[in-house]
């Protein structure tokens, strides 16, 4: 795909490009490109090799480039210790929500949403609107609304007597963190669905419709695996998000109680920042980073592969 | 006139209706859980604080206004939101102009490379921030970056190059090369054509970026975070979360400074609603 799109150009650039205009188009291409370069090398590529260098030493972060290499020590204690396991556990159990209720009930709402009610788009950006509000901003407000004593929560929660401790007890700290988490991202996974669901011509439903199939039928046998793409993509933002958590949890726990809701970026932090300890800290970082490519490496190439060559082939198609 | 009315009964059955009935109350539910937090926040900054724990959700008795008054006279609720905007708007600024005229080399010139240079922007994409906020952190620190806003705007832009590159590098493909040939002949210098034609008609592409990356940067939490330890170079995000710690006790107080937080992020999603889930679901299904 790549040889036809390139093919035409060039065949075409010799051509009409004498010798002193080919010197002034190295000259465009140097001054366009290079601003763009710079910076990403700089701040995005370096410092992703500055951690994936300076894991295998022990660094406080201060003169210059880290020297007191330790090769692996840094990784074998992080495997070994128990707070990085409970972040594993963690990012598992918001994983396995996340895929098992959020999303379903975001592709329900989407389903809902596109049915023609009145008002359905007041409610679109209604649910859409916490995707903008910033972490802190919904961290903050949720910790007072779960605050134990006076929280919000708890008070309506009274009048049938499940008050809970939320965020201050370890047993519910984690179901807490994932209800803030539904009800600032829900509505983004929801557009994603509404857009997948308007890419899919009504024609086919309506055939299956006419075949005398149910709506529960029609949308198993139907919608569903045609929506199988969008909710793959879904799936697949949202594990990524999940292992770089860091905001929410931050704002809401610090990942306490007693380590029960930290997540990697919670633990990363804590050792670089608060203890100086970025060698250690640049490990959990490529642990995570490993973590994120491995999973979009393997996922993209069994989940998602049969979507990724629909979707070159229609793009070759349309252009 | 009865062809009209006949038209409209046969398009929308008397059954349709009664079949909405239970979505529409699905719909309130959600809708209602959604709104909760929001409305219990606006109507508790209205609160004293013992209102607030006698009375939590109804309305105010007696509508305090000191909350809000006290926030929006405090010198650093506007410090921060100037700090916020200020550098919600540079980095917008850098970030689409740097990919803008990378993207217009990627889309419209062959030459050696270019593939390569291309993957290791969209390879950027899997470039998680956490991942590198500590050499960021030592880098700006050796750059004399710390507590600078140009420290955060330069590091938002190059994270947000891949994204908005490949965005706009679609966009300007897009574009037939017909008029780019029309151009040249004319004697359009290279430049000439990305900033007389080129820019102009990728205008509501450049205003979905500009809007993701107004967003991301006003949200941004954690490279304000490590950066700025200054409380006159604070963000809206750093100067809740000291609000929060500083009136632990003070929750009707908190609550304002909430409410007038989201103002700017729900009046910007109230204008720029359609480029934003556009740009969001776009970015997703193509990233």
């Amino acid at each position: 795909m790549t040889t036809l799109a390139k093919g035409p150009e060039a065949l075409r650039l010799p051509a009409p490009a004498p010798a002193p205009r080919r010197r002034g188009r190295w000259v465009s291409i140097a001054l366009f490109l290079l601003p763009a370069l710079v910076l990403f090398l700089m701040l995005v590529v370096a410092p992703m090799l500055v951690a994936l260098y300076a894991s295998v030493f022990r660094w406080n972060g201060f003169g210059g480039l880290p020297t007191d290499f330790i090769g692996a020590d840094n990784f074998t204690r992080l495997f070994r210790s128990e707070i990085f396991a409970q972040d594993m556990g963690h990012l598992l159990v918001l994983v396995a929500l996340s895929v098992c209720v959020q999303l379903p009930f975001s592709l329900a709402v989407a389903m809902l949403l596109n049915q023609r009610m009145r008002g359905r788009a007041l409610y679109r950006v209604l649910f859409f609107a916490p995707y903008v509000l910033s972490e802190v901003i919904t961290g903050v407000l949720f910790s007072l609304i779960l605050a134990p004593e006076s929280g919000l929560a708890n008070r309506l929660l009274a009048v049938v007597g499940l008050e809970s401790e939320w965020l201050a007890d370890p047993g519910t700290v984690m179901p807490s963190i994932f209800l803030v988490m539904t009800w600032k991202y829900f509505g983004f996974h929801m557009m994603i669905y509404l857009a997948g669901r308007q890419n899919i011509p009504n024609e086919l439903i309506e055939a299956a419709q006419i075949d005398g199939a149910t709506g529960w039928r029609t949308f198993r046998h139907v919608t569903l695996p045609l929506l199988g793409p969008t909710i793959r993509i879904s799936v697949f933002l949202s594990v990524i998000y999940t292992i770089q958590l860091f905001d929410l949890v931050w704002i809401l726990t610090g990942g306490g109680p007693s380590h029960s809701s930290e997540t990697m970026a919670v633990t990363m932090m804590d050792w670089g920042f608060k203890r100086s300890q970025v060698g250690y800290a640049s490990a959990i970082s490529v642990v995570m980073f490993a973590l994120s490519l491995v999973f979009a490496l393997v996922y993209q190439r069994f989940v998602m592969r049969r979507d990724l060559e629909g979707a070159m082939t229609s793009q070759g198609g349309r252009s | 006139m009865t062809r009209a009315a006949t038209n409209r009964a046969r398009r929308r059955p008397a059954r349709r209706r009664r079949h909405t009935l239970p979505l529409h109350v699905i719909a309130i539910i959600v809708g209602v859980s959604m709104a909760i937090p929001v409305v219990y926040a606006l109507l508790g900054g209205f609160k004293s604080n013992s209102e607030l724990s006698e009375n939590p959700f109804g309305l105010p008795t007696a509508w305090v206004t000191a909350n809000y008054t006290d926030v929006l006279v405090s010198g650093s609720f506007w410090r921060q939101m100037w700090n916020s905007t200020f550098i919600a708007v540079t980095t917008t600024v850098v970030t689409v102009a740097l990919s803008a005229l990378a993207a217009f080399v990627f889309a419209r010139f062959a030459f050696r490379g270019r593939e390569v240079y291309f993957t290791l922007f969209t390879a950027g994409l899997m470039f998680p921030f956490a991942v590198a906020i500590l050499p960021i952190f030592v880098l700006l620190r050796t750059l004399g970056l710390l507590d600078d806003p140009l420290g955060v705007i330069l590091t938002q832009s190059a994270f947000g190059l891949p994204l908005t590159i490949i965005i706009l590098r679609g966009f300007f493909r897009s574009i037939p090369g017909e008029i780019e040939e029309a151009a040249t002949i004319d004697g359009c210098s290279p430049f000439g054509f990305f900033w007389r034609i080129l820019l102009p008609m990728a205008r509501p592409a450049i205003a979905t970026v500009s809007v993701l990356a107004v967003v991301g940067s006003w949200n941004n939490f954690m490279l304000p975070l490590v950066v700025f330890s200054d409380e006159a170079s604070w963000t809206l995000p750093l100067g809740i979360q000291q609000f929060q710690g500083q009136y632990a006790s003070d929750t009707a107080r908190i609550l304002a400074y909430l409410i007038l937080a989201m103002v700017p992020a729900l009046g910007f999603y109230a204008i720029a609603e359609r480029h934003l889930v556009g740009g969001l679901t776009a970015g997703a299904t193509k990233g």
